[in-house]
């Protein structure tokens, strides 16, 4: 039924785009006739028109774009190296409008103003040195601006110094789901490998080496993960099965997880998920969100099932690197606390040494 | 002054007088000209076909997730029970998508049709170097095509891990569905694809270098020659690391070998696997993978310079200028493959590097969108549909390129990285842009593939709703991307924070079905203008160029009797003193006329 349905469709388009052509043919009635398919002034005038209308729909779209969407973009940055990278990204982005709108408009401009006209004879211009100078170098410039900028950020961000007060986490990834383990007392991460996975019973979910005194007071969490407000965190990433990538949005953080290997991103957390939900971004993003699942529920009620429940923001650690069936679904949440509380979090967690007993 | 001659060939002509059967002339054929229209068919047609459609399939999924659609309960059966499709065939699709349209179709299918059709007309060549070698190329592609399209039909469906195969994902079948059988084809088909691709570009390249008629020196060549020149230079710089990592990644999956693969868990189980790096297989593949954007992109951009010249009735504005930056380009896309890498582990130093060559990169590109800026200007354009795609290509160039500037900064990359950012900047910029140089093509060389003209105004119809729907696709897309969505998910309702996104996913998919239709109406132009265009004369363009020096019908040796010779370049449009606006480039110079400096 469906095939024939679409046969039906496929064939009436077909009908439509002939008739679409009897129409425009029939347009050109009462001129002289002429079926070269070659362009003709008439066709010229209308799609050089049709050119000049077009940069005011690029422009149209840009503006309702950034009009309507940019609410859906990520609140201000939660890191002390966030307003670095907005800063970057907001220049970047104002050389980049500049220089579309300035574009566009040339090359529309220009194809509709000199849309052919017979027997008008373009004008002969092979080149010009100077004018092809000016606009290698103007570019050349502006780009090289740019790099130094771009490096010098760069550089601050990805060469961080191992002080000892940092919090050392792991972030551990495996096909479908993040685990975070934390040094203990020490601070120091014990020695991991898949090989020590299958130890104890299936108790050692992220290979912690039992032969290791640095692993004893390692715990390690799932679901969630907490990080103390303004200190610095560097995260040791791993991975057990394929690569995957842990993105933290909120904090301008993202790095991959490989197999075989540590990497390594640190970043010093500035605000906490308290703060961030305050934030009036964030609140009216969460409002356009409980709209959405408010009316999915009454479709799900109507239906006898549970409502669903109110959403309330928080940070999250997603995987942006395609790792298999449920990669769209792996994430972690993250808390930022005030130290106090994060250290009241920590007193509840069980280390090795308690769980393989 | 070049004084490579015909003379390999110039015996040629007491060859096409040959009977040809059917089997010689249209299916085992070894004249460049079919074998161009093979590449249009299979490698354009039938393969974009296959590649729009299924990202038509995975559009309705993001809309609308886990809905349940007829469309997929019919080409999807089991892998949509009931006709909601399942996240392992959506990652399918994905990975099968990106495949055929950036190899099958934008590589293959764009340099095969008109490097084949335009080298040795443009230079005054009765074939390819070695018309033996290019057929063989054909039916390798055929056969890299249908070994990619049988991975569809097995049972755990096909390849899954990306275009980008990174393994493990891609090495370890226990990972996911895809990466057993499927997989396995997908390597073979790549393999025996580099080969076709190796045998064309060295084909090119020996024929661009040797084959060039008397007076045709390399600065008088066309740009589109220029540009299929040095892509093929590229492919054979590049596609040989493809081909290299492919067959690595085959030891490792079936050998037992570990390049890739180091310290693995899997489903239970510590494999063997030791001392690899899965950080190779990336360098090895965008050691490729970023030359392969400038393979697809530089032929569409050679495309765009002799069709916007023509239809301006100008010469391309600096001729010289565009020849340099398409070798500063060919140069630089070999130094500039660590940007896919900022935040792959590999060395924060090797970042910055890799961030100043990438951004280097835009300088010639910038000076080729100036130029053409600069050809339009006081030029008396005719919209023709071939016309409306080259402007298109130019803004989408424009669109798509700047947001490079983004990409390319390591910094910033970090943020964006494998989002939907990135999805619309490459899309835009090499999907976009090389499918409106293909399309330009096919709508300018139609007469001279097929003798018959295509219809103009479902031409004009066909690029007005493409270029709106292509912003409508991609423009909100970078939107989404910036909002921290990442790509390659089944759905973003997975989880509440993205679910105000929902809406912007609707759009894109209402624009991408309205491409997508738009692109029937090209279908039914092209098919219906084979059989019944109305027939062309022998320059309907009036362009300068050798090609439409040949008769209408294709004969074997493109020439009756002698190849003409050259005396000036490609660009004498509107030159003043001649009484046309245009002068062939075999057109001897008059009494008093100077050669024009370019």
């Amino acid at each position: 039924m469906t095939v024939l349905l679409i046969i039906t469709i496929l064939i009436l388009t077909g009908i439509a785009l002939w008739q679409i052509t009897k129409i425009f043919e029939l347009s050109q009635l009462g001129q002289k006739k002429d079926d070269s398919q070659i362009a003709t002034e008439k066709d010229n005038d209308l799609n050089g028109k049709l050119m000049f209308a077009f940069l005011v729909f690029i422009y149209a779209v840009t503006i309702y774009s950034f009009w309507t969407y940019s609410k859906v973009l990520l609140p201000e940055s939660a890191s002390a190296h966030g307003p670095a990278y907005d800063t970057l990204l907001w220049i970047s982005f104002a050389v980049i409008l500049f220089a579309q709108t300035l574009t566009q408009a040339v090359l529309h401009v220009f194809a509709y103003q000199y849309r052919g006209i017979n027997n008008r004879k373009a004008y002969f211009f092979t080149h010009d040195n100077k004018l092809e100078f000016v606009w290698t170098i103007i570019p050349a410039i502006i780009f090289f601006l740019l790099i130094i900028y771009g490096m010098i950020t760069w550089g601050k961000i990805m060469n961080f110094e191992e002080d000892e007060d940092a919090l050392v986490v792991e972030l551990y990834a495996q096909q479908w789901n993040w685990k975070a383990r934390y040094g203990g007392e020490d601070n120091v991460l014990g020695d991991a490998n898949v090989r020590f996975l299958n130890d104890f019973d299936g108790k050692n979910p992220i290979g912690i080496d039992s032969s290791d005194p640095n692993g004893m007071d390692d715990f390690v969490v799932t679901q969630e993960f907490h990080l103390p407000v303004n200190r610095k965190v560097i995260f040791k990433l791993r991975s057990q099965d394929v690569l995957h990538s842990a993105y933290m949005p909120h904090f301008r953080a993202q790095m991959n997880c490989v197999p075989g290997m540590i990497t390594e991103f640190s970043f010093t957390p500035t605000k906490t998920t308290d703060e961030m939900r305050m934030n009036s971004d964030v609140v009216d993003k969460v409002n356009r969100i409980n709209k959405i699942r408010f009316e999915n529920s009454k479709l799900l009620t109507a239906k006898g099932e549970e409502s669903l429940e109110p959403y309330q923001f928080d940070y999250l650690l997603l995987c942006a690197k395609i790792c298999g069936t449920s990669h769209y679904n792996m994430q972690m949440k993250i808390v930022v606390e005030s130290e106090k509380d994060y250290e009241k979090w920590v007193a509840k967690q069980q280390i090795f040494s308690e769980v393989i007993q | 002054m070049s004084e490579v001659s015909s003379i390999p060939h110039s015996n040629h002509d007491d060859h096409h007088h040959h009977k040809e059967t059917f089997i010689t002339k249209y299916i085992f054929s070894q004249d460049h000209k079919m074998i161009a229209k093979q590449y249009l068919i299979l490698g354009v047609l039938f393969m974009g076909f296959i590649g729009v459609a299924m990202s038509l399939l995975f559009r309705l999924q993001l809309a609308w997730p886990e809905q349940s659609f007829a469309v997929f309960d019919i080409f999807l059966g089991d892998w949509a029970p009931e006709g909601v499709m399942d996240p392992n065939i959506y990652l399918a699709l994905v990975t099968i998508h990106g495949t055929i349209m950036v190899f099958f179709v934008l590589t293959a299918g764009l340099s095969g049709t008109f490097s084949n059709l335009l080298i040795p007309l443009q230079i005054g060549a009765r074939d390819m170097a070695s018309g033996l070698l290019n057929m063989i190329s054909f039916w390798l592609f055929f056969l890299s095509s249908m070994i990619m399209l049988a991975s569809l039909f097995v049972e755990a469906g096909p390849a899954a891990a990306g275009w980008t195969i990174y393994p493990p994902l891609s090495a370890l079948p226990q990972a996911q569905p895809g990466s057993g059988m499927g997989m396995t084809l997908w390597l073979i088909s790549m393999a025996i694809f580099v080969a076709s691709s190796l045998l064309g570009s060295l084909n090119y390249i020996v024929t661009v270098i040797n084959l060039r008629t008397k007076g045709m020196s390399m600065f008088r060549l066309p740009l589109t020659i220029w540009a299929f020149f040095v892509t093929a230079i590229i492919g054979v710089i590049s596609f040989p690391v493809l081909l290299s990592a492919a067959l690595l990644l085959i030891m490792d999956r079936s050998f037992g070998t570990s390049f890739f693969l180091s310290d693995i868990f899997v489903q239970g189980e510590v494999l063997h696997y030791q001392g690899g790096s899965p950080v190779l297989f990336e360098h090895l593949f965008w050691f490729l993978g970023h030359p392969e954007v400038y393979i697809v992109l530089l032929p569409a951009l050679g495309i765009t310079s002799e069709i916007i010249a023509t239809n301006s009735r100008k010469p391309i504005f600096g001729y010289r200028a565009m020849v340099a930056s398409i070798l500063a380009i060919a140069f630089l896309s070999t130094v500039v493959w660590g940007h896919h890498m900022f935040i792959s582990g590999m060395n924060p130093f090797l970042g910055s590097v890799f961030t100043f060559t990438t951004l280097l990169i835009a300088i010639p590109s910038a000076v080729k969108a100036f130029n053409y800026i600069t050809t339009l200007w006081k030029g008396n354009l005719q919209f023709n549909p071939g016309m409306l795609f080259s402007i298109g290509l130019v803004s989408t160039f424009i669109t798509g390129g700047l947001t490079g500037i983004i990409l390319g900064d390591s910094t910033l990359d970090i943020n964006i990285h494998d989002t939907y950012f990135v999805v619309a900047h490459f899309h835009l910029v090499m999907g976009i842009s090389a499918l409106y140089g293909l399309f330009a093509g096919v709508y300018h060389w139609f007469p001279k593939l097929f003798g018959r003209m295509m219809n103009k105004n479902l031409g004009f119809i066909h690029f007005w709703i493409t270029a709106i729907a292509a912003y409508g696709v991609f423009f909100p897309m970078h939107f989404i991307g910036m909002a921290g969505l990442p790509r390659r998910y089944y759905t973003n309702t997975a989880f509440p924070y993205f679910d105000d996104l929902a809406n912007i996913n609707v759009v894109i998919t209402v624009f991408a079905l309205l491409a997508g239709a738009a692109q029937l109406v090209f279908l039914y132009n092209f098919i219906s203008s084979m059989f019944f265009g109305k027939k062309a004369e022998q320059n309907p363009w009036r362009s300068n160029t050798m090609e439409w020096t040949a008769p209408v019908e294709h004969i074997h040796g493109n020439w009756p009797g002698e190849i003409p010779h050259v005396h000036r370049w490609a660009y004498d449009y509107s030159k003043p003193g001649q009484k046309e606006d245009f002068v062939l480039q075999t057109t001897p110079l008059g009494k008093d006329e100077k050669e024009t400096e370019h």
